[in-house]
């Protein structure tokens, strides 16, 4: 019900508009207007901000219908059931976009909850400001008098496990990968099943079962090689999560040397390059995107995991997720999602420069963005 | 040419014969093939296959009763534990002597919560009994089969003893029976009684679950997949952030956020209630229920379907969909015979990725998932820390890492793995 | 090539640190509050007395599958671990933890009364000194359940009178018991109820009537948030928890003190330590579990002393400034309609019915 009489009224407003007034920056400004108070009138402060949005929106889009603008950026010759259905895609992967982005950014704000629950409390829905604080943020940083730089501890040491895990799985899983991409390679299945195993085994036995072993090699490095306990514990979960990195590296690189062109090594050894060097001036360039990605898969897998590190790893490699999982389990707080807010802040910060980095590059080059 | 070959082997330029030279070709590409994967395998092989293998090994091996009650075992062979009748004294002697070296090394609570997996009460019993054995001397004190009795009824009950006779072998499929909702008996396999069933329900379920989810993925996966691959680089890129930015989120975080939105009280409750599309006193049950664990989990697994086929879209010439058009045919045509067959490498890698994920994940349904929402990795994880029964969280590890292997192999039969491309 | 350095560095860092710190102990438990009350009475004045660096692990979850993996290894690297009363049994059951004579390796009550009588009945098994008592209990949302706060356990089940969700621990501990007594049985008869098939049945039963009704929760920290949310009108959860909740937090709500199920937490001392760190963990223990430190252990969370003697020391929130007596489990007032968890009980039959209750559960 509600729908069809906004969708009467947003007509009239579209008639008024078009016919009486006949003047677009005008009419804009006045939609806006209505919207604004309208929204104050039901809703206070969260009224006026939906309003300005809505108002915004509504005389954007009945222009948009009326001068026919939705054919600019289109082929001149696509019917108008090809125009529909281009928008109707639009939207649809929107939603999706929408769906996918949505949950992270709703509990980003309650990162600054006053209260220690994931809760919007009334005074944060009203924008009081004594509803938000920044307590979650020292929590993170270590500077309130009752925390102990446990998050910034087990933050640090994610940071040197899941880089030197990624290193491992990267260098050795390309290898290998480019090893099984050659024709006549004996048991190659067999091979390959062995090598994805990590991805398949669920963690909680691979957990235990690794357990056994990197308590044996533990026991060997500290008491025949004579190394010091931190860093064995720091080893032990390095070469553990680099295993479960393996199959993702695997994948990914097999998959982008399925189209590569063996003619290219065969050309380069032909001009007399060493396979090192043909190794790094011709393969690695072509199959990069795949190791890229497939170090991407493995990193995040060592810097999310929580269930291996929590069984081999003792209180001094305590990593992020596991400070993250206790934070859940022995107290709700909110200090999980404040770590949450600064990591994606960072990783938008680096994706996009590193976009504009592209961007510019390509200009001095002189390409045109394709 | 081929007359030449006829009679002789052809030569190749430093005199071996081509055939022979060939072949030492191939065997040195092999040797270089087998190097460059060799330090990978051999690492993987020792830090997890051995490691893992050892673990599922668990699932058969069952020495401790032998071990601990020795003499016990074997006078046990004389006696029929159909009958309905007591074992003869010699059994509870030899159990007596057992029993009480057990107590010396502290080992009878150990047998005793071994067999309380079996039956309840065994664990008490043997921990109770064994306050009064360590008392007596194996020799003066016989007999023993009255005294026993005495100390608790239940070792004048033929089913304690047959309990412990038909888990006495050395390796048993116990725990196998176990995992898919039998018990081994005196009689051979059963199944268990109705109202304990549900290992076999939790399995079928976590396939099915994980099917949809990884449905779900694929049905929303493609259209953003098909939108990244075509946009300019510009815009593409920008909106790829918005797929790494999940992506990069821990997954404790993302399952909370799901939580926050869903709950009765939720954020989607709430905005639907403040527009007035549903009352506040019938607010919709969206969490704690199968609806939750798969919109969560297809929102935490969609990103592991997006990239493989984002990067399997992208090598896709958007030429070949104009060509199809101009010769004739119509969007659906030209879309479902050219671009999609070209699009299912990656299907297929983002479909593998997302389904063996899907099939191990506990922590997610575990939050958002309710009474519906339990896998069979959260049964696997109570047994390995909460019960301690390795033995069935082992043959439950193995059954489903069975069932994977199976589905991969069903995988490649239907689609070919080799089909299949992830980065 | 930066990791590596980074790398490099901490263990420089470390190998210096440990030559300095010779003495060290890993003392292994929950976390949060918890860890940090303990922290707080027993860790810093040891450490403070004796030198001894403490190292916090906080894995007391993991910790009966974790110890069983480090003694099968041969490699314990824990030096006393906290864990709940049901748990230190089954560790014990298993060989895993050490047995302790308490009369000779615990510290005498100031009167002289010996451990073993300080502690009493609390004494479960022969490896577990018990540090605290807790209850499992009901908080109920003041706002939400009408004029009439609820006085009883059974109003959990009365689905007429307070109709709203309510949450439940997602095990059948605690929760069997519960509902045979709103069922009609007699608090001494409930385990010999449940020890039959039909007992079991009939508490399922009778947890079946509010079955749609319950939101389950499996870690500590979910009760507490869902009664904030305004998700349940009313949960169960430990008491220090609600405690936390209500003077901390300032939330609505308040604590049902009806069949609250009394429970322990406490210390074990792994088996096969060497001998060294073995009297290294047993003088910690000494120290630990005296009167006063009990007494001290009370100030940062509201938890009971397992000691009798520890009782009359219990003084103020060391933040809150409030009287924790009357927030004590243990107090008369709190403590007027108790009920002790039945450890040989759980320990035979936890499995068993756990299995039943799952599929109960999924049914």
């Amino acid at each position: 019900m509600g729908m069809i009489g906004g969708a009467v009224i947003l007509m009239g407003l579209a008639t008024l508009y078009i016919t009486v007034i006949n003047n677009e920056k005008l009419s804009r400004w006045l939609n806006l207007a209505l919207f604004v108070v309208a929204g104050f009138a039901f809703a206070q402060v969260g009224g006026i901000v939906l309003g300005l949005i809505y108002g915004s929106l509504t005389s954007w889009f009945i222009f948009w219908l009326y001068e026919g603008r939705y054919r600019r950026n289109l082929l001149p010759y696509l019917t108008p059931g090809q125009v529909l259905w281009h928008y109707t895609f639009r939207v649809i992967c929107g939603a999706i976009f929408v769906f996918l982005i949505t949950p992270i950014l709703v509990v980003l704000p309650l990162s600054f909850n006053a209260q220690d629950f994931f809760t919007f409390t009334p005074e944060m829905l009203r924008l009081d400001p004594d509803g938000y604080s920044l307590k979650h943020y020292q929590d993170f940083l270590g500077l309130r008098a009752d925390s102990n730089g446990e998050w910034l501890r087990s933050f640090k040491n994610s940071l040197v496990i899941a880089p030197i895990a990624t290193i491992i799985s990267v260098s050795l899983g390309t290898l290998a990968a480019i090893g099984l991409s050659q024709s006549h390679v004996p048991a190659k299945r067999a091979i390959m099943a062995i090598l994805i195993s990590p991805m398949i085994v669920p963690l909680i036995i691979s957990a235990t079962g690794m357990f056994f072993f990197y308590s044996d090699l533990g026991n060997f490095m500290e008491n025949t090689m004579g190394m010091n306990k931190n860093f064995v514990g720091y080893v032990k979960v390095v070469l553990a999560h680099a295993v479960l990195g393996i199959p993702f590296v695997i994948i990914t690189v097999t998959a982008t040397l399925v189209g590569f062109d063996r003619s290219l090594t065969r050309a380069a050894a032909n001009m007399g390059a060493n396979p090192v060097t043909t190794f790094f001036r011709v393969q690695m360039p072509l199959i990069l995107p795949g190791v890229i990605s497939g170090g991407l898969f493995a990193f995040i897998t060592s810097f999310d995991e929580v269930v291996v590190v929590m069984f081999i790893g003792s209180a001094s490699q305590k990593t992020l997720p596991w400070q993250m999982f206790l934070g859940l389990r022995e107290q709700i707080s909110p200090t999980i999602l404040a770590v949450a807010t600064i990591l994606v802040a960072l990783s938008v910060a680096l994706l996009v420069t590193l976009e504009l980095l592209r961007r510019r590059s390509e200009r001095l080059r002189g390409m045109s963005p394709s | 040419m081929t007359d030449q070959t006829a009679g002789q082997d052809m030569i190749a330029a430093d005199g071996m014969p081509l055939k022979k030279s060939l072949a030492k070709s191939l065997q040195r590409e092999k040797m270089r093939a087998l190097m460059l994967i060799a330090p990978l395998l051999i690492f993987v092989l020792i830090t997890f296959i051995f490691p893992i293998g050892s673990m599922l090994f668990r699932s058969v091996e069952n020495s401790i009763v032998q071990d601990t009650l020795p003499k016990t075992v074997v006078a046990l062979q004389d006696w029929d534990e159909l009958s309905g009748e007591l074992p003869d004294e010699a059994v509870f002697t030899a159990f007596v002597e057992d029993f009480i070296i057990a107590v010396e090394n502290k080992e009878h609570t150990r047998i005793g919560s071994r067999l309380n997996y079996e039956v309840s009460g065994m664990s008490s019993l043997f921990r109770k009994s064994a306050r009064k054995v360590k008392k007596w001397d194996p020799v003066q004190d016989a007999p023993f089969r009255d005294k026993l009795i005495d100390v608790d009824k239940d070792w004048g009950d033929p089913a304690t003893w047959s309990i412990i006779k038909t888990h006495s072998v050395k390796y048993t499929n116990g725990y196998f029976l176990n995992a898919i909702d039998m018990q081994r008996t005196a009689e051979g396999a059963q199944a268990q009684p109705e109202d304990k069933q549900i290992l076999i329900k939790l399995f079928i379920r976590t396939v099915k679950m994980s099917l949809i989810i990884t449905g779900m993925c694929i049905l929303l996966g493609y259209p953003v997949a098909w939108i990244l691959a075509n946009l300019p680089n510009r815009s593409a890129n920008m909106l790829m952030i918005l797929v790494l930015l999940p992506f990069w989120t821990s997954l404790l975080v993302r399952t909370s956020a799901w939580k926050v939105m869903l709950q009765n009280q939720g954020v989607i409750n709430d905005t639907l209630v403040w527009l007035g599309l549903v009352s506040n006193d019938a607010r919709l049950e969206i969490i704690n229920n199968q609806f939750g664990t798969i919109t969560a989990m297809t929102h935490i697994l969609l990103p592991f379907m997006i990239l493989p086929m984002y990067s399997v879209m992208q090598t896709i010439p958007p030429s070949y969909l104009r060509a199809a058009k101009s010769l004739g045919a119509t969007n659906w045509t030209a879309f479902w015979r050219v671009y999609f067959p070209q699009s299912i490498p990656g299907i297929g890698a983002g479909s593998i990725l997302v389904f063996i994920l899907a099939i191990g994940y506990y922590i997610t349904p575990e939050i958002v998932g309710g009474t519906d929402g339990v896998f069979i990795s959260n049964r696997i994880a109570y047994h390995i820390s909460s019960s301690l029964n390795w033995g069935l969280a082992a043959a439950l590890g193995a059954i489903l890492l069975a069932v994977v292997l199976v589905l991969y192999w069903a995988y490649d039969k239907i689609v070919g793995i080799d089909n299949v491309k992830l980065g | 090539m930066k990791f590596t350095k980074t790398l490099l560095a901490t263990t420089a860092l470390t190998v210096a640190a440990g030559a300095v710190a010779a003495q060290e102990m890993t003392i292994v438990s929950w976390g949060g509050a918890y860890s940090k009350s303990q922290l707080k009475a027993y860790h810093e004045p040891y450490s403070a007395k004796t030198g001894v660096t403490i190292i916090n692990d906080d894995s007391s979850a993991e910790a009966v599958a974790k110890l069983r993996a480090m003694n099968e290894a041969g490699n314990v690297t824990w030096d006393v671990v906290d864990v709940v009363a049901a748990d230190a049994m089954r560790l014990c059951d298993e060989g895993l933890a050490m047995e302790i004579d308490a009369d000779t390796q615990l510290a005498p009550a100031p009167d002289g009364t010996p451990a073993s009588e300080d502690f009493g009945d609390l004494l479960v098994s022969d490896c577990f000194i018990p540090q605290i008592v807790y209850s499992t209990t009901f908080g109920y949302r003041t706002d939400l359940v009408g004029d009439t706060p609820p006085t009883s356990v059974c109003a959990v089940f009365d689905l007429e009178n307070y109709p709203g969700k309510r949450s439940l621990e997602k095990r059948p501990i605690n929760n069997m018991e519960w509902a045979l007594l709103c069922d009609g049985v007699a608090k001494e008869d409930v385990y010999d109820v449940l020890e039959t098939p039909e007992g079991q049945d009939r508490a399922l039963a009778k947890l079946d009537t509010i079955k749609d009704s319950v939101v389950w929760w499996s870690a500590g920290a979910d009760t507490p948030q869902l009664l904030a949310d305004g998700e349940v009108i009313m949960g169960s959860t430990y008491n220090g928890r609600l405690f936390s909740v209500i003077e901390e937090q300032k939330q609505p709500v308040a604590m049902l003190w009806d069949a609250q199920v009394f429970d322990l937490d406490g210390w074990i001392i792994p088996a096969g330590l060497s001998e060294e760190r073995k009297q290294r963990a047993l003088d910690y223990i000494y120290f630990a579990t005296d009167t006063q430190r009990l007494a001290d252990q009370a100030k940062y969370i509201s938890y009971g002393p397992a000691r009798a003697s520890s009782a009359p020391l219990v003084g103020k929130h060391e933040e809150l400034g409030i009287d924790m007596a009357p927030h004590m489990p243990t107090d008369p007032n709190n403590a007027k309609n108790t009920f002790l968890y039945n450890y040989e009980f759980w320990a035979d039959y936890r499995d068993d019915i756990d299995a039943k209750f799952q599929a109960w559960l999924a049914k």
